[in-house]
């Protein structure tokens, strides 16, 4: 191969090479961070959920004329909810899974606030509440009907419990959980009556998001949130009539905040869908923008070039042996280019890392970019190159 | 001398239409990225109130858990918000000029007019002096007399959104409303108000809306049945039953603003906070080390971390997609400076100085930065309606305003500029006569 005079030609004539070469080296790096945080922020909001998160919705009522019997007004619904056609399960809660709205505490395996303590993300639910998320169990059981209680806002206080494996496990590491008792701070022991396997509570970007806790309560409140899962595919033919259905029960009341679990969490991933959503488009920008920088520039030499190139031709190159050249002399550039951007890629990582707590670059994302830019150089240049190939040996002997 | 120059430069793009497209678009989209990314950062950390953003202070006192401080993460901190009885408590003394506390809850609307169901409203309830410390304009009425404060009455302030939705617009001052199963008389309306970031309470949605109705902040002693909607953090274990109990509780869930408008001032209320805690911890209260800080509006989004990291690292990708493009006009510009330097030589054996022919180019590279400008404008209005369209808080965050155009045009001339000066003092550089022979 004729490496080595492209080389010393490439040397002669650095300044527009070297420019193609930092132009790489900064695309490289940029496109690199940016597909790293975009396939990680992808990945947040792939996450499985343990939840049948596209057949939920909630929907609220609330009472405003003073006088209401709380324990008619959640049976009635219930009852006409769940009899529902297309509706799988319903129940109430104090807020949704994913939406950004709930409660934790610290929850303590001794009384008094002795010992480790770990974030538990409390909802409160009847026994419905498993089917309706669509969680599974993985060891104990569910609430019983009769183990549902109503109780005041500051008088909540209950027996038994189900938590996530991940709760579980930050509590119990030896795996004794199920049948144990723990404590919310000072308040009365709870038996852990079963394991849900996973599921996710309100707040995505929390990092104790799968340690939830599930209160077999019924909160006597003016305002009920009711949570329904219908059959697959059946959702927004039940959402659509819901509030009318409700409204129609008894119209002393409003019923409103009819929403699919599905757009909340959309909304609850919104940052992370944006950033993925421009990153995306920073990256196709950019190898578009370094892509025309490569033809401009290989067109420009091509030009500047055209009596040299004639001549070669004049003393028997192929047209291949032309084209070969711009290529050869290409990936000579792309290498400096990515060589110098591999180093500014992983600096600019460590100052994402150290300044913004962003995660650690993946390096195999190195030498896929690398050969990705590989690729777009070769691809760049060859229009250039064909044009450079197809000048007549002839010129050769013209004087300009 | 300018107006020829512009000229040239004009007939000079002309002759190479492929050339100084690649340029302007190269600026053009390197500006409409950095635009894009830039608008939703500077809006996000805007001063909503550039009037009083140094006389407006939030008020913390460190009332946690004397075992651990309230953030693990920065333990240099007081907890964001106080307890309602420490809030009474400041509430009483009267060394600021204005002074409230408020929090974020909830009531339903229940209109007289039946063609407007009943509708969940969010509420703010505050002190009066609320209303002039933030500067919120009245469009009727006004605030409810400071009297109420002490002694609660059932009044209200409606945003202008609810007058339209309850009383179609019209002037309400007067009228009744009833809310959940109380009436109300409303004392004012006001006109349009959004502060983006929404500075006073930043705890539950810094560029969440303005609240639909104002309320006095001593009925808050009243509304066991509608409770904070907002962030509440507690620490102790106590008993509570009641809501008597959760008022008198350790959990924090008020916001409180203190308008402090000399240094002397400043110092006297802290003296005043650090007398106030250091009596409550004679009471048993306050185990912590004394950490009552007063911060400035304008210091307030900073410590409050308002703006996300996630927007920072889109500005400076932003910048370094901007440096490919002023790379990329480099080599453009390289390459159309070589193709004239027949003619810069001539220009020269005519007489032309080095430094005239500089001037000249700049002005044909500075028209290329406007026009790259330009359409970076043009782009960076495009990718903020991308953005819009993920709703919510980036249907406020993404709109271009004057500061913002003038900052793109900034930009571009100088990027194009940057790009420029290689090229141009290269150019400048040829011999004449070399190029003067071979023609």
């Amino acid at each position: 191969m004729e490496i080595r005079p492209i080389l010393s030609a490439l040397l002669r004539n650095r300044t527009g090479a070297v420019l193609i070469a930092l132009q790489i080296a900064v695309t490289l790096a940029v496109v690199i961070n940016a597909a790293h945080i975009v396939k990680q922020r992808l990945d947040l909001i792939g996450r499985p959920t343990g939840m049948d998160v596209a057949n939920i919705f909630e929907v609220h009522s609330f009472d405003f004329a003073g006088e209401f019997n709380y324990r008619e007004r959640v049976r009635g619904d219930l009852e006409l909810l769940r009899n529902m056609p297309g509706v799988r399960a319903a129940t109430v809660m104090n807020q949704v899974p994913l939406s950004g709205g709930g409660s934790s505490s610290g929850y303590f395996r001794e009384p008094e606030r002795e010992g480790p303590e770990v974030a538990g993300n409390h909802f409160t639910v009847d026994e419905q509440a498993v089917d309706t998320l669509g969680v599974s169990l993985s060891a104990g059981r569910n609430f019983r009907l009769e183990e549902i209680d109503y109780m005041d806002l500051d008088n909540v206080d209950v027996d038994s419990v189900l938590v996530t494996a991940a709760f579980a496990e930050r509590l119990f590491p030896d795996g004794d959980a199920l049948g144990s008792t723990i404590y919310s701070g000072g308040g009365d022991p709870l038996t852990i009556i079963g394991i849900i396997e996973h599921m996710h509570g309100s707040w995505v970007d929390w990092e104790e998001l799968d340690q939830v806790v599930l209160l077999p309560v019924y909160v006597e409140q003016d305002f009920v949130r009711y949570v329904v899962r219908t059959e697959p595919g059946r959702r927004d033919e039940v959402l659509g009539i819901v509030e009318q259905k409700l409204s129609e029960l008894d119209r002393e009341r409003a019923v409103r905040g009819v929403r699919s679990m599905e757009e909340l969490a959309a909304e609850s991933y919104r940052g992370d869908r944006m950033m993925a959503v421009l990153l995306t488009a920073v990256i196709f920008l950019l190898i578009a923008i370094t892509a025309l920088g490569i033809v401009g520039l290989a067109s420009f030499s091509v030009k500047s070039r055209t009596k040299q190139i004639g001549t070669r031709r004049a003393i028997g190159a192929s047209r291949f042996d032309i084209v070969r050249y711009f290529l050869v002399e290409n990936w000579l550039i792309t290498t400096g280019g990515v060589i110098l951007g591999s180093v500014l890629a992983v600096a600019f990582n460590l100052w994402l890392v150290r300044t913004f707590e962003l995660p650690k670059l993946d390096f195999i994302y190195i030498p896929l970019g690398i050969l990705a830019l590989w690729i777009l150089g070769q691809l760049a240049v060859l229009g250039p190159a064909r044009r450079a190939a197809s000048i007549a040996p002839a010129i050769a002997t013209r004087t300009v | 001398m300018f107006r020829y120059y512009l000229r040239l430069a004009l007939l000079s793009l002309k002759r190479n239409p492929i050339l100084s497209t690649l340029m302007v678009a190269a600026i053009g989209i390197g500006i409409g990225v950095c635009m894009t990314a830039l608008t939703v950062y500077y809006l996000m950390s805007a001063d909503p109130i550039p009037a009083k953003s140094s006389q407006l202070f939030a008020v913390q006192l460190d009332s946690w858990d004397p075992n651990q401080p309230v953030s693990e993460a920065r333990p240099e901190q007081a907890p964001w918000q106080l307890t309602y009885r420490d809030a009474m408590a400041l509430r009483e003394s009267d060394i600021a000029t204005h002074e409230t506390a408020m929090y974020y809850s909830a009531r339903i609307v229940v209109s007289e007019n039946e063609a407007v169901p009943p509708f969940l409203a969010w509420v703010r309830l505050a002190d009066a002096d609320f209303f002039s410390m933030f500067g919120v304009p009245f469009l009727y009425g006004g605030p409810w007399s400071s009297e109420v404060d002490e002694t609660a009455r059932p009044v209200v302030v409606l945003s202008k959104r609810t007058n339209e939705q309850v009383f179609g617009g019209a002037n309400s001052v007067g009228s009744d409303l009833q809310l959940d199963d109380q009436i109300y008389r409303v004392v004012g309306v006001l006109e349009e108000w959004n502060p983006i970031p929404k500075i006073y309470d930043v705890n539950n949605g810094p560029f969440n809306d303005t609240e639909d109705i104002f309320l006095p902040f001593s009925l808050a002693e009243l509304a066991s049945d509608r409770r904070s909607e907002g962030n509440t953090s507690c620490w102790k274990d106590e008993d509570i039953t009641s809501y008597t109990g959760f008022l008198n509780s350790e959990c924090v869930w008020i916001q409180y603003w203190a308008e402090l408008d000399s240094p002397a001032q400043v110092r006297e209320y802290q003296a005043f906070l650090d007398n106030y805690v250091r009596e409550q911890q004679r009471l048993g209260r306050f185990e912590r080390p004394l950490n009552n800080r007063l911060t400035s509006a304008r210091d307030w989004l900073d410590v409050r971390e308002v703006v996300r990291d996630d927007n920072r690292v889109l500005v400076s990708l932003a910048f370094m997609f901007l440096a490919v493009c002023v790379l990329n006009t480099v080599g453009l510009l390289l390459a159309k400076f070589a193709g004239k330097a027949p003619q810069i030589s001539l220009r020269r054996a005519l007489g032309a100085s080095r430094g005239t022919t500089f001037a000249q180019y700049l002005v044909e590279i500075g028209l290329v930065g406007i026009a790259g400008g330009l359409l970076g404008l043009g782009l960076a209005f495009l990718g903020l309606a991308g953005v819009r369209s993920f709703e919510g808080e980036y249907s406020k965050l993404a709109h271009l305003d004057p500061v913002l155009v003038g900052a793109a045009i900034l930009i571009a001339l100088l990027s194009s500029l940057a790009a420029g000066l290689y090229p141009t003092w290269r150019a400048c550089r040829i011999p004449p006569a070399a190029h003067l022979k071979t023609q």
